[in-house]
């Protein structure tokens, strides 16, 4: 068989084709978050934008205990948020895995659909229910569990469920979709032989959904982590988050290094966790 | 044999009630007489008539779908030259996660990698850099789109419209695109709703006289709230749901053609 794709003609046409958008590519998305990157050495000028002295500074700077309580709190928040949605997610994906072909479809989409609505208005939405004058409150106190309200927005737990909220159908997606591919036949198998519903899940559907379980976390993880609307509009500027840094260091102190420099923290802890990621899923592939 | 699941359908009724509990209270507020966004007093359409005179409202709106088509057609564009072109120089690894790493890049990196660069070159935060914004991750999107479809098609197909005279741009139109018209169409449908919803970098790249919905959403929510924006949730619902179910049947016909 001739190999037409290899051919060199075939290569410059290819790069013709393709140079255009590479280029537009490179200079709106390499170069831009590799100069974010490297600005985090820059200094602030005075008047906004960046000067030279190249150095570490603003690492040192970082190190404030003050900024490194905002990102902890953030790592804790952003993994409260994955493994809350792991959670409520596994269980909803492994029950819609077992259902018939039709089912599965309806109840994917159902789970799809408020994900494709506007993220502000899904946002907004918990303002709506954890108000003190909100459904849940109302509800509580219509059935006389409570006198008074309960404070729930302006809380890390309503950022918690916010996120929660917003990037649940992140999580679902990627377990069902490595459980469906799981022979029902093997979890029967295991039932047959007298292996209780615990051990089955635990030595069969849960190995067989490891990819899909991590790919979801990461999936949950990252942009919980990088948020700053939600702390913001559920946690009332009382919880502070790794973006509200660098949103605030951008926007209202003016100092884009020092923005940067967080961006960059964020970047960094999101490369370790896929690494970590891959690297699992590549071990657990071998041992299954 | 279907009592061991009983747990796990009561968590999958709870997450089903957990989705949708949040976005019912939006539609049925939407139906408040109360000028009072959050607080329930009697069933009226008020609000309904008079978001369409909200001039903030309806000329963000008009702001959003412009640059949400523009962004569309650019993508579409700079999308699939790029996937053509990896795929008939056998692109390796490399050069496919170069082109699909900014829908992974997180948003608030990108959005302020960008905001930097608009701000070296020194041009000024527009609508233009909007859609410039928009275009490289919706870019991103119609590529891992299109890829996906371009390798499983025959290249025989196009070798032989070109051996039997055919000039490069009719095999293109009447060859390349057509069999490829169901990733068009998914990466269409993608780009757009992205970037109708797209927060994060549009309010780091736009500038202050031209907000989009998005923006006018933000600042609705965080400076007093008006009852429209429960009007304007459920409409936004209304048109995503469309859009998705619309989507879901093209997809179906196109894939059938």
């Amino acid at each position: 068989m001739v190999k037409s794709g290899g051919s060199k003609t075939s290569r410059h046409l290819g790069w013709a084709w393709a140079s255009p958008g590479l280029i537009f590519l490179t200079l709106f998305a390499a170069i831009p978050v590799l100069s974010m990157l490297f600005m985090s050495v820059l200094t602030a000028g005075r008047f906004g934008g960046v000067t030279t002295p190249i150095n570490f500074d603003n690492f040192s700077r970082a190190t404030d205990p003050i900024f490194v309580k905002v990102i902890i709190n953030s790592l804790l928040i952003a993994s409260a948020t994955a493994i809350l949605s792991l959670l409520i997610g596994f269980p909803t994906a492994l029950f819609i895995s077992r259902l018939s072909r039709k089912w599965q479809v309806i109840l994917i989409v159902a789970i799809i659909l408020p994900y494709w609505t506007n993220f502000l208005v899904r946002t907004y939405a918990w303002l709506v229910l954890l108000n003190n004058e909100g459904i849940i409150n109302k509800f509580l106190r219509n059935i006389g569990l409570i006198d008074k309200p309960i404070e729930m927005l302006y809380t890390p737990a309503a950022v918690i469920v916010g996120m929660t909220y917003l990037y649940l159908p992140l999580m679902i997606l990627p377990i069902y979709a490595a459980l469906e591919k799981v022979d029902k036949n093997l979890t029967e198998a295991a039932f047959d032989l007298g292996s209780s519903a615990w051990k089955s899940l635990r030595t069969i559907s849960i190995p067989l959904a490891m990819p899909g379980i991590l790919i979801g976390f990461i999936f949950v993880f990252v942009p919980s982590l990088g948020n700053f609307v939600v702390p913001e509009l559920l946690g009332g500027g009382k919880t502070v988050m790794i973006g509200n840094l660098v949103r605030d260091q951008f926007l209202k102190a003016r100092d884009w290094p020092f923005g940067a420099t967080f961006a960059l923290i964020l970047a960094l802890i999101l490369v370790v966790l896929i690494s970590i990621q891959s690297y699992v899923s590549k071990r657990v592939n071998v041992n299954a | 044999m279907h009592k061991r699941f009983n747990l796990s359908a009561v968590v999958a009724v709870f997450v089903i009630i957990f989705l949708y509990l949040p976005i019912t209270a939006v539609v049925g507020l939407s139906f408040n007489q109360s000028s009072n966004s959050l607080i329930w007093k009697g069933f009226s359409l008020d609000w309904y008539k008079t978001i369409w005179s909200n001039e903030p409202i309806m000329s963000s709106f008009q702001r959003t779908i412009f640059v949400a088509v523009v962004t569309t057609v650019l993508s579409l564009i700079i999308g699939t030259t790029i996937s053509i072109g990896l795929n008939k120089m056998k692109a390796g690894g490399f050069l496919r996660t170069f082109s699909t790493a900014p829908a992974i890049v997180p948003d608030l990196v990108l959005a302020i990698g960008l905001l930097t660069t608009f701000s070296v070159i020194s041009m000024s935060l527009s609508l233009t850099t909007v859609i410039i914004s928009h275009t490289v991750f919706c870019t991103a999107f119609v590529v891992a789109v299109v890829l996906a479809r371009i390798g499983l098609i025959d290249p025989s197909i196009e070798e032989a419209s070109t051996d039997l005279g055919a000039s490069a741009m009719k095999t293109l139109f009447k060859i390349t695109i057509p069999q490829l018209m169901p990733s068009l169409i998914a990466g269409a449908v993608l780009s757009f709703t992205l970037s109708m919803d797209e927060f994060v970098i549009a309010f780091f790249t736009n500038g202050p006289e031209t907000p989009t919905l998005p923006m006018v959403i933000y600042s609705m929510i965080r400076f007093g709230v008006t009852p429209e924006i429960n009007v304007l949730g459920t409409l936004l619902l209304v048109i995503s749901f469309v859009g998705v179910i619309l989507a879901q049947r093209i997809g179906k016909v196109a894939d059938s053609i």
